[in-house]
């Protein structure tokens, strides 16, 4: 019995579809529900079954892996899908998280996991209604200019608005740029780690899932009251105000203040202009619309209304509305040392119009302006592109290129920052983790530790960044910082295996897991949950090492060590020290 | 007797929890058994639009059941006698603003009751629950 919900919960179905021969079939995996629960946990596993050790990312062997939970549609922000896949970026564990409606719609038309595999002959998107999944010729919509437009003609085209998502790449995906994302609803991304190229490889143009159904609980009146209370303190919390007023966009001025907001390829830790890129100023004249993944109260998606005049005509304007977050801000704002809010949202359009993770695409510009000023490059290998702090135009010009691989310096930027650094050189101020380019924190030593041994190399593996802030004055010793990173992202495990946002981190503490649980006519433990997230964590790792992770021969870029933090400089020594202790816990354990 | 209201579609944040609280009645996860809606105008960034019983006073579902199985509740909408009800739909095509959705499990029309569940799970003050004028 183990995680699964008593009665007829239909978590434990897995939906297979095989794009080379066109067909698909649905397997009980109770085995694996039972004991791993559901998100991450349960997608581990498929991995391991489904994608073979040395697989090439971009081959018809590597494998798409959406996974949800028990606790998806079931308690308030159920709302993420893990995808897990080998990563085209990193060539090791691919694993990154979406809301929108994707997961909702998964759990609604019966499945706890969809495993695609295969290489179809032509460009196809999937249609998955319920028990029944079709194959439509998306030959017409491949290469498509704008991912938006081929959302339009996917919604006309498909049943169930409102509890359907549409999952889809643009350009970028196509063309294999290893870390092209996927994009769901519009304004949501499976962004980390290249799925987005992953589908490209596999000629697939998006996924549709629908369904609409209703699930029996086991004890309905638990279910009622524990939900209740679950919704009650996240309308309340603090935690969720925050995300739902001003959403992530609150961290812009908080990060520069304390100098840690990285700006101009790490170059600085504060921005001048960064007033301008913050979530007030943002909000002030831009926000034109709220919205929510399904099932979350706290409704933290921001779109700009950007109005923009033609030049041709008097009194014609068009209005472009852009999903902004945090990360893109700092990815696509102070990285390049975008100065108008308005270059901000161009740029981060163009990123959502071919189809590229914000944070990769930012982190790489950046890279390429630092190695032309130095003249590592020159305009002969940006195509005569004058990449230059500021100049977002330029920028949009230089994402086109990535995406058409022009000449053999864009082929190698469309790789990452990782390897276009050692070809190019400038590895040292290459912002990359474990292959992966860095996200938006310099707020201590806690934050790179994270990127380099979180198992996905995200600043959501553990939050270190959120360590950092907490004992800014303090330093913590390398075991320290270890001890409680890999606690975190151990309880983590268990928050993706539910699945519930991280967001909701504070509501869903082990208590209140094991209650929900109960209503399900699941009974367990802090205990055993601790122990599960370990394993899960484990499991990761143990695929990483397959795939060739090596904590002895990690890149750290020197550029992290020379700019100020929080902490002050960050001790190379602390970091170096931080790895070797983690690589004994882990390999101890 | 009171009446659910959408008091301002424009602060509809798209969550559907007004969804999941109605399915939730029948102690059940999902969106099956509600008898609200959700869905966007087409595109997240243009909207919503919320779809439920305006409790009609003189309901043209009412007046298309061949059986009676649908009689006009006081202060507006109406209340299902399952025991009347043959299926026929005849009610879904009735509402021109799709607010008589279809159960599948029992093939009958699933028929808002104004009970107000969605209003408490609603954060975002888009629904009321309303006294009905006389």
């Amino acid at each position: 019995m183990g995680f699964l919900p008593k009665g007829s919960d239909p978590i434990k179905r897995v939906l297979y579809v095989d794009l080379t021969h066109k067909k698909y079939w649905v397997e009980d995996r109770r085995d694996l529900f039972e004991k791993y629960i559901g998100g991450t946990g349960v997608a581990i596993n498929l991995l391991f079954e489904e994608v073979p050790k040395n697989s090439d990312p971009l081959g018809p062997e590597n494998a798409i892996i959406f996974a949800i939970g028990p606790f998806t549609a079931t308690y308030p922000t159920g709302s993420k899908t893990v995808a897990m896949f080998k990563s085209p970026l990193t060539g090791n564990l691919g694993e990154s998280h979406a809301g929108g409606r994707s997961a909702v719609a998964m759990r609604m038309a019966g499945y706890g996991a969809i495993v695609i595999k295969g290489k179809s002959d032509i460009p196809v998107w999937l249609s998955i209604q319920r028990d029944r999944v079709y194959f439509r010729d998306a030959r017409a919509i491949w290469g498509m200019s704008s991912s938006l437009t081929v959302a339009r003609i996917i919604r006309d085209n498909e049943p169930a608005s409102g509890y359907r998502t549409i999952m889809r790449i643009g350009r970028a995906g196509e063309r294999m740029v290893r870390y092209a994302g996927v994009i769901t609803e519009t304004y949501r991304h499976f962004g980390r780690l290249g799925l987005g190229a992953v589908f490209g490889s596999k000629k697939l143009k998006a996924v549709v899932i629908s369904g609409e159904r209703s699930i029996p609980v086991y004890n309905k009146q638990a279910y009622r009251k524990v939900y209740k209370e679950i919704f009650d303190a996240m309308v309340k919390s603090p935690l969720m105000k925050k995300y739902h007023d001003l959403g992530t966009p609150i961290n812009v001025l908080r990060l520069d203040k304390i100098k840690a907001l990285p700006t101009m390829n790490l170059k600085k830790t504060s921005f001048e202009y960064a007033k301008y890129l913050s979530g007030e100023y943002l909000a002030e004249n831009f926000l034109g619309r709220r919205t929510s993944c399904t099932h979350c109260p706290v409704a933290c998606i921001h779109l700009a209304a950007l109005r923009e005049p033609y030049e041709d005509e008097p009194y014609f304007y068009k209005t472009t509305f852009v999903g902004y977050d945090y990360e893109p801000i700092y990815s696509l704002g102070t990285m390049l040392g975008i100065k108008e809010p308005e270059g901000f949202l161009k740029l981060h359009d163009e990123v959502d119009r071919i189809g590229l993770d914000a944070m990769s695409a930012g982190v790489v510009l950046a890279w390429a302006t630092e190695a032309l000023e130095r003249g590592i490059i020159t305009t002969k290998e940006t195509d005569g592109l004058e990449l230059k702090w500021g100049d977002y135009e330029t920028y949009i010009d230089a994402l086109e290129k990535i995406v058409e691989q022009p000449n053999e310096f864009y082929s190698a930027l469309a790789r990452g920052v990782d390897y276009a650094s050692k070809v190019y050189g400038g590895r040292e101020f290459a912002l990359s983790f474990g292959g992966n380019e860095m996200p938006g924190y310099h707020t201590g030593p806690a934050a790179h530790i994270s990127f380099l041994i979180g198992s996905r190399h995200s600043h959501l593996d553990a939050a270190g960044y959120s360590l950092d802030q907490k004992t800014i004055g303090k330093e913590l010793t390398p075991e320290e910082i270890v001890e409680k990173l890999v606690t975190e992202e151990r309880w983590r495990q268990i928050l993706s295996s539910l699945v519930v946002c991280f967001f909701a981190r504070g509501v869903y503490k082990p208590d209140m897991v094991i209650r929900a649980f109960e209503a399900l006519g699941v009974e367990t433990t802090e205990d055993e949950l601790k122990k599960l997230g370990k394993e899960i964590h484990l499991l990761k790792y143990k695929y990483k090492f397959q795939e060739g992770f090596d904590l002895d021969n990690i890149h750290i870029p020197k550029r992290i060590f020379e700019t100020v933090s929080p902490h002050g400089l960050i001790k190379e020594e602390t970091v170096v020290k931080a790895l070797k202790v983690f690589k004994d816990k882990i390999t101890q354990e | 007797m009171k009446k659910i209201s959408v008091v301002d579609v424009d602060r509809c944040v798209g969550c559907q929890l007004c969804v999941f609280a109605c399915n939730r009645r029948f102690g059940e996860v999902g969106v099956s058994k509600s008898a609200i809606h959700v869905e966007s105008v087409g595109g997240f960034e243009r909207g919503f639009r919320v779809i439920v019983c305006r409790a009609c006073t003189d309901p043209s579902c009412a007046s298309v059941c061949p059986t009676n199985a649908l009689k006009v509740r006081k202060g507006g909408g109406v209340i299902l006698d399952p025991k009347k009800c043959i299926g026929c739909g005849n009610c879904v095509d009735a509402c021109p603003i799709g607010a008589v959705r279809w159960d599948v499990e029992t093939n009958k029309p699933i028929i808002c009751v104004h009970c107000g569940i969605c209003v408490e799970y609603c954060p975002h003050g888009v629904l009321a629950l309303e006294e009905v004028m006389k």
